[in-house]
């Protein structure tokens, strides 16, 4: 199961308005290594498909949106 | 409590419309604001100063022409709030007590966040970086000119869409437009933050042949090369590079330890309260809150900042709530502007940019300085334009009179 994949990084962003969630995404995938996991927590429902057309575009993998209590997981890994 | 001291740090648009109006609302209040260089630039002009449609000391008054007479101003840099002690540290040892605090203390833009942003890139955010772009734009002679958003937050987020657009209007009127290729990057997956809006810019860049690349995350500017790189491995190469730099808040609130990780004060969103301090306001830039740095915000915050100041100074609930509202004039290129109006539950549904608009936002720039000193909110100074010449019902007797009765009574104040 994917849900079970453990990030290396967990970003807060819950309560920013877009474009927050995904500024910190991406701020947090720019500081770490290749191979990293980075979960970003988000209320904004646009955020999931932002992430994956910012994955697809700049070659990372998006692992998946995932719900917990009243905000969305998105996961992302660090490809290069 | 006899005389209450109240201490506003920042004399920028939001200290002082909120020392204007709590010095007219109550006269047994000290009021004191603390500002470190005694100049209030007027910034929203600073779009002009590039083109050279506005002249930058036009942009400047003197801090303490705007203040109310009963207004006290300090001349001087703080170099740490003391919450504790309730007290501004000052140079030299000195130190100024405050029963209360507003804080005021604006945004920087921080070009070195950035690899050779600052040598590489322009922006006109400032006085000086408005000036030197206005030199370098006067010598371009065609080429490949970048604009756009290094990073995230900035203030006044139309502006780079405003300064693009006015860009293609200079560029035509001195037969450059033809030899320019006219580029714009953001970060964001989309031209402009707000869904709304963004239909409108895009069919606005659309018709005037500006490219649009999204998802670019600016990783590094290579002056040398004149190369622009992005987070997703794009590569610009570029003749002129206009790039906000992203902003942080002061230097002041890190000193203080009051900020979060971005240096913004978290503040109650509506009660404009700093959270877990009672005797702390804040407001505009400086705050954490989900609204448009600008100074719009700032003026719509500071009625209700002064409001729940004066209540809790008489022992009373804080009860005033800021909702979020921003009104902004925006340029849109051809002479013409639209308006953005919102707040935290209504996103802005910008009408079709007509010459109105953009005169309301000549009139704006033209009177600000008239406007703060008397402490008269943008909002009504706007309500007045817009209230309503475009759409009254002519037929409507006491409704005309009614709106009339409100101009009357606004001009007499505005006389006063």
């Amino acid at each position: 199961m994917v849900t079970t994949l453990q990030a290396d990084k967990i970003v807060d962003a819950r309560g920013a308005q877009c474009p927050g969630p995904l500024v910190e995404l991406i701020r947090a995938i720019k500081e770490v290594p290749v191979g990293t996991v980075v979960e970003v927590w988000t209320q904004e429902p646009r955020t999931k498909e932002d992430a994956k057309a910012w994955c697809e575009r700049a070659g990372h993998e998006f692992l998946g949106a995932f719900p917990a209590d009243g905000y969305e997981r998105v996961l992302v890994r660090k490809k290069r | 409590m006899g005389r209450a001291k109240v201490v506003i740090v920042g004399g920028g648009v939001g200290g002082t419309f909120v020392a204007n109006l709590l010095a007219k609302q109550n006269d047994r209040l000290e009021v004191t604001v603390v500002d470190a260089t005694g100049v209030h630039h007027y910034q929203p002009g600073l779009l002009y100063v590039p083109f050279g449609w506005e002249r930058p000391e036009r942009l400047r008054h003197d801090e303490r022409r705007l203040l109310h007479p009963a207004v006290q101003l300090l001349q001087a840099p703080v170099e740490r709030i003391d919450v504790d002690a309730r007290q501004l540290r000052l140079p030299d040892g000195g130190m100024l007590p405050y029963d209360f605090l507003v804080i005021a203390t604006g945004s920087c833009p921080m070009p070195d966040e950035i690899p050779s942003l600052a040598e590489g890139s322009h922006h006109f955010y400032t006085e000086p970086a408005a000036v030197r772009l206005r030199e370098a734009l006067h010598r371009f002679e065609g080429g490949r000119l970048i604009v756009g958003i290094a990073g995230f937050p900035y203030k006044c987020p139309p502006a780079p869409l405003e300064f693009t657009l006015l860009l293609d209007d200079w560029l035509r009127r001195r037969g450059l437009r033809k030899r320019t290729e006219l580029v714009f990057v953001t970060p964001l997956p989309q031209l402009f933050s707000i869904p709304t809006v963004t239909p409108l810019f895009e069919e606005l860049f659309a018709r005037k042949d500006i490219t649009v690349e999204t998802f670019f995350n600016t990783e590094q500017v290579e002056p040398e090369r004149r190369r622009l790189v992005s987070l997703e491995g794009t590569e610009l190469d570029y003749d002129l590079l206009v790039l906000i730099p992203p902003h942080r808040g002061s230097p002041l609130i890190d000193a203080s330890a009051l900020g979060d990780k971005g240096g913004w004060v978290p503040t109650d969103r509506n009660t404009l309260q700093v959270k877990g301090q009672e005797r702390l306001f804040a407001l505009g830039d400086a705050t954490d809150l989900p609204v448009s740095k600008s100074g719009a915000a700032a003026h719509f915050q500071a009625p209700v900042l002064a409001q729940n100041l004066l209540r809790l100074i008489a022992g009373q609930e804080p009860d005033a709530r800021y909702d979020g509202s921003v009104m902004c004039l925006v340029e849109t290129g051809n002479g013409k502007a639209t308006l953005l109006r919102f707040n935290y539950e209504q996103p802005p549904k910008p009408p079709r940019p007509s010459l109105w608009f953009r005169w309301q936002k000549t009139l704006l720039n033209r009177f600000y300085p008239a406007l703060v000193p008397k402490g008269i909110a943008l909002g009504e100074f706007l309500a007045l334009l817009q209230g309503k010449f475009a759409r009254t019902e002519p037929f409507c007797g006491s409704a005309l009179m009614e709106q009339w009765s409100q101009k009357v009574a606004f001009l007499r104040e505005l006389g006063r």
